[in-house]
C-alpha cells in the first residue's frame, strides 16, 4: 500500500482555486522534493495535507494508509503520524516549549492508544533527541517559538518532529530565510530522521536544501498541478534554467 | 509563494475566528443548594434591623453605634454609576441581610454534617481527619463562621485567626483599633452598606515579630436565597510579622441575581508582609446572563508602617458583574504594593476591576500585572489608579495590562489613571490586547491537542505571570477554575 496518494486534488482558498487535479504518490522511506514558482500552490498542498482551516478541497481525494486522510481533524492527522513542518512557526505566549512538546506527545499517544510519558520519561526521550540534533537545550525552557530568531524556530519545528517521530513529514519551505549553517543544521536533522518507515515531503522554492539532503524525487508544481517528475537532476536543471521554461513546455489545461 | 498568497493568508487570519467562536453551556461544579434549617431576618433594611442583627451577634453598644453611623451615612449616598458596568436596579428592602444555620456556631466537632457534606463537595474539608495540609481554614456560610480549623496551632504562635464576630466579642481592643481605620465607614455605597450589615468574614492578627506558621484561608459560600453576604474581614499584621492568606468564594446556581458586598481591611505594621490571594467563583449565571452573584467589593490594605509589603493576587472567574479594586496605600516609607490579577468572564459576564496603589511614603514601589481574558458576550475592564503624592520621593510604579480576547463579540478596556505630585516619581504603564488566533489554533492541532486544550493551554501561558504568584495548590486550582470557566468558549 502506499503511504500517501493524491489523486486529482482540487482546492481553494477564499473562493479561489488554487490546486487543479494534483496527483502525487509517497511510499514510505521515500523522500520528495517538491518545487516550484511562488503561487504554484506549494503551501496549500501542506496546508491541505495538515487540515488547516479556509483551505477547501472541492474535488479529488488524499488517501493515507488506506484510509481517507481530508476526513480527519487536524489533530487526528498528526496522531496518525501526519507533521507539518510551519513555514512561519507560531509563538505562544508564556506556553514553555517542553511542556507543549509533552502535551503534543501525549496527545498523540492517547489517541494511540499508548500509556502518558510521565515528565521523567519525557525529559530523558528529550535530552536524547537533543543531543542527536545538536540542539542546546536552553531552548527548552523558553515560551514556544517566542522571542526566537528566524533560524532558531525552524530548528525548534525539527526538534518537534524528531521527538513526535511522525510517519510522514512534511517540511515547508523549511530552508527559507536560513543562513548556510543554520540550513545544514537542520538538513542534518532531515537526514537523521530519514527511515525506511518515514516519508518526507519537503516543499521548497530552492535547490539549495536539496545539496543536504537527497531527494528520491523531485517534482515541479505549477498552476496548481505537477507538472513534471524526475529524480534529483530536474533539481538541476530547474536551477540552471529557471521556473520561466516550465509554463513554456506545460501550458495552463495540459494534463501533467 | 507569490504575494497573492501571502495577502490570502494574512486574510485568512484576519477573519473572524473561526475556530475559536463562543460557544454553549459551561459547568458549575459549585452550584449546588445545602438544604439546612436556617435563622434569618425578614427582608429588609431599616435601623431597627440593623439592630436585631447587632443584638443577634450579642454585640456591644459601640459597634451597633457605628453600625448605625455607616447605616445612617449610607441613606444620603447614592449608587456610584461610575463603572463600565450593566446593573440592574437593586431593592435593598427585598433582600434578608441575616441567615445562619438553625443549629448556630458551635465548636468543629458539632457542626451539622450538612454542612461539612457542603464543604466537602467544595473540597475544603473542615473535619479533623482530612483537613487540608499546612492550611488553617475558617468556613464562613452565608452570614456566619461555621468553623475555623488548626485554631491549637495558630494560638501557640500567638496568632489570632477566628470569625469577626468572634473577635469582637473575645477581641474588642484590637478589632476597635483597627476597624474602619483602613477603609471608613463612608468610604464609599458599598462600604458604607457593608458597615452597616456586615454579618460575618474573618478576624487575623499576627503579634511582632511572628511568622504565621501556616497559610491561613476563609471559604465564603452564600447558600441562602434572597440573601446578601456582606463579610468583613480585617488582618492586621504587626512589626516584622508574616502572614499569607487564602480566599475562596463558591454559591449555588439560581436564577435571581444575589448581592455580595464585602469589605477586606490589611494592615501591615512596620517591616510585616501580607499577602493576600483570593480564587473567587461565584456563581456567574448561566449562558444567557440569568442569575448570578453580583460581586461588589472593597479591598484595600494600608503599609502603615516603614519597609512594609502588601501583595494582593486574585484570579477572579465567577460573578455576573464584578465590581472590585484591591489597593494599597503605601504610607511607610520604602513600602511596596502589589497586584496580581486575572480576570476571566464569558457568556454575560462583566468585570470592571483593578487596582489603587497611593504612594505617599519615599521610596515607595508598586508593581500591577493585571490579565484580563473575556470570551462569549462578555465585558472585561481594567481600571487601575497610580497616584504618587507630594511626598512620594523617588517612588516607583509599574503597571502591565493584558488582554486576551476569545471570539469577537466580547470587549475589553483598559482605564488607566495616573497622578504624579512628585516629579521625581517614576510611572511606567504597558498595555497590550490580543486574541487566540487561527494560527494558534492551528498549530496546535496540528501537533495533536485538542482545541478545548489549546484554549486552556494558551490562555495558561497568558496567565503565568499571576499564577506564579499564588501558593501552589492555589496556583493549580486556579488553573482548573479556567479550564471548567473556559467550557464551551471553543465551537
Amino acid at each position: 500500500m502506499n503511504m500517501l496518494k493524491i489523486e486529482n486534488l482540487h482546492a481553494r482558498v477564499e473562493g479561489r482555486e488554487i490546486l487543479k487535479g494534483l496527483s502525487l504518490t509517497v511510499n514510505a522511506g521515500e523522500v520528495h522534493a517538491i518545487m516550484g514558482p511562488n503561487g504554484a500552490g506549494k503551501s496549500t498542498l501542506g496546508n491541505v495535507l495538515s487540515g488547516r482551516d479556509g483551505y477547501e478541497v472541492t474535488a479529488g481525494s488524499v488517501s493515507y494508509n488506506g484510509e481517507d486522510l481530508l476526513a480527519l481533524e487536524p489533530e487526528a492527522r498528526a496522531a496518525a503520524g501526519v507533521f507539518l513542518a510551519f513555514q512561519y512557526p507560531v509563538e505562544i505566549p508564556g506556553v514553555n516549549n517542553t511542556y507543549f512538546l509533552r502535551a503534543a506527545l501525549n496527545a498523540q499517544r492517547k489517541v494511540r492508544g499508548e500509556k502518558d510519558l510521565d515528565s521523567m520519561q519525557f525529559l530523558k526521550l528529550v535530552r536524547e533527541k537533543l543531543k542527536v540534533m545538536q540542539i542546546s537545550d536552553e531552548l527548552l525552557h523558553r515560551a514556544v517559538n517566542e522571542g526566537f530568531s528566524g533560524g532558531e524556530k525552524k530548528r525548534n519545528e525539527i526538534f518537534q518532529m524528531a521527538v513526535l517521530e511522525p510517519r510522514l513529514a512534511i517540511l515547508d519551505e523549511t530552508d527559507s530565510g536560513l543562513d548556510i549553517d543554520a540550513l545544514k543544521q537542520v538538513a542534518q536533522g532531515v537526514n537523521l530522521l530519514r527511515s525506511p518507515e518515514r516519508a518526507f515531503l519537503m516543499i521548497t522554492h530552492y535547490q539549495r536544501l536539496l545539496d543536504y539532503v537527497v531527494p528520491d524525487f523531485v517534482h515541479v508544481l505549477a498552476d496548481g498541478r505537477i507538472v513534471e517528475s524526475g529524480d534529483k537532476s530536474l533539481a538541476l536543471k530547474l536551477e540552471e534554467h529557471g521556473y520561466a521554461g516550465i509554463a513554456e513546455r506545460h501550458p495552463a489545461g495540459e494534463a501533467a | 509563494m507569490n504575494n497573492d498568497t501571502v495577502i490570502q493568508e494574512t486574510n485568512i487570519a484576519l477573519r473572524d475566528n473561526a475556530e475559536v467562536a463562543a460557544a454553549l453551556g459551561r459547568s458549575y461544579a459549585a452550584g449546588f443548594v445545602t438544604d439546612i434549617e436556617m435563622t434569618s431576618l425578614p427582608p429588609g433594611l431599616s435601623e431597627d434591623i440593623i439592630r436585631q442583627l447587632s443584638a443577634i451577634k450579642q454585640e456591644p453598644e459601640w459597634m451597633t453605634e457605628w453600625r448605625l453611623d455607616a447605616y445612617r451615612h449610607w441613606l444620603t449616598m447614592p449608587m456610584p454609576d461610575w463603572a463600565k458596568l450593566k446593573i440592574a436596579p437593586i431593592d435593598y428592602q427585598a433582600l434578608s441581610y441575616y441567615a445562619a444555620p438553625k443549629a448556630g456556631p458551635k465548636s468543629l466537632d458539632e457542626v451539622d454534617p450538612a454542612l461539612l457534606e457542603a464543604y466537602e463537595k467544595l473540597g475544603v474539608p473542615l473535619h479533623e481527619r482530612a483537613r487540608l495540609a499546612g492550611v488553617a481554614v475558617d468556613a464562613v456560610f452565608d452570614s456566619v463562621s461555621v468553623g475555623t480549623t488548626f485554631r491549637k496551632e495558630l494560638a501557640a504562635a500567638g496568632v489570632l485567626f477566628c470569625s469577626m464576630s468572634e473577635a469582637i466579642r473575645e477581641y474588642p481592643d484590637i478589632v476597635r483599633k483597627y476597624l474602619g481605620s483602613v477603609v471608613p465607614t463612608g468610604d464609599n455605597y458599598f462600604a458604607a452598606l457593608n458597615s452597616a450589615v456586615f454579618s460575618d468574614g474573618s478576624f487575623v492578627f499576627i503579634p511582632k515579630g511572628v511568622r504565621c506558621p501556616m497559610e491561613l484561608s476563609t471559604y465564603f459560600r452564600i447558600n441562602a436565597q434572597n440573601t446578601g453576604q456582606f463579610e468583613r474581614t480585617l488582618i492586621v499584621a504587626e512589626e516584622g510579622s508574616h502572614v499569607s492568606y487564602l480566599e475562596g468564594c463558591t454559591a449555588p446556581r439560581r436564577d435571581e441575581n444575589q448581592l455580595h458586598a464585602a469589605v477586606v481591611e490589611l494592615v501591615a505594621l512596620e517591616k510585616a508582609q501580607i499577602k493576600y490571594s483570593t480564587v473567587q467563583n461565584w456563581y456567574p449565571g448561566d449562558e444567557n446572563g440569568v442569575g448570578g452573584i453580583y460581586n461588589f467589593v472593597t479591598k484595600r490594605g494600608d503599609c502603615r508602617g516603614d519597609d512594609s509589603k502588601i501583595s494582593w493576587t486574585q484570579v477572579e472567574t465567577g460573578s455576573a458583574v464584578t465590581w472590585k479594586y484591591p489597593s494599597v496605600i503605601l504610607r511607610g516609607d520604602r513600602s511596596v504594593g502589589e497586584f496580581y490579577s486575572v480576570a476571566l468572564t464569558h457568556h454575560h459576564q462583566q468585570a470592571d476591576t483593578g487596582t489603587k496603589m497611593i504612594h505617599i511614603g519615599k521610596h515607595t514601589k508598586s508593581k500591577i500585572v493585571s490579565k484580563g481574558i473575556s470570551a462569549g458576550r462578555s465585558s472585561n475592564s481594567y481600571r487601575g489608579l497610580v497616584k504618587m503624592e507630594n511626598g512620594a520621593e523617588g517612588a516607583r510604579n509599574y503597571t502591565q495590562c493584558d488582554s486576551l480576547l476569545i471570539g469577537k463579540k466580547c470587549g475589553a478596556h483598559t482605564f488607566p489613571y495616573m497622578e504624579v505630585k512628585n516629579p521625581t516619581a517614576i510611572v511606567e504603564h504597558e498595555a497590550t490586547t490580543s486574541k487566540i488566533s487561527d494560527d494558534q489554533m492551528f498549530y496546535c492541532r496540528a501537533r495533536g491537542i485538542s482545541e478545548e486544550n489549546a484554549v486552556s493551554m494558551i490562555v495558561d501561558g497568558f496567565c503565568k505571570q499571576v499564577f506564579r504568584e499564588l501558593p501552589m495548590e492555589f496556583a493549580v486550582e486556579a488553573k482548573k477554575l479556567l479550564e471548567v470557566s473556559l467550557e464551551g468558549a471553543v465551537g
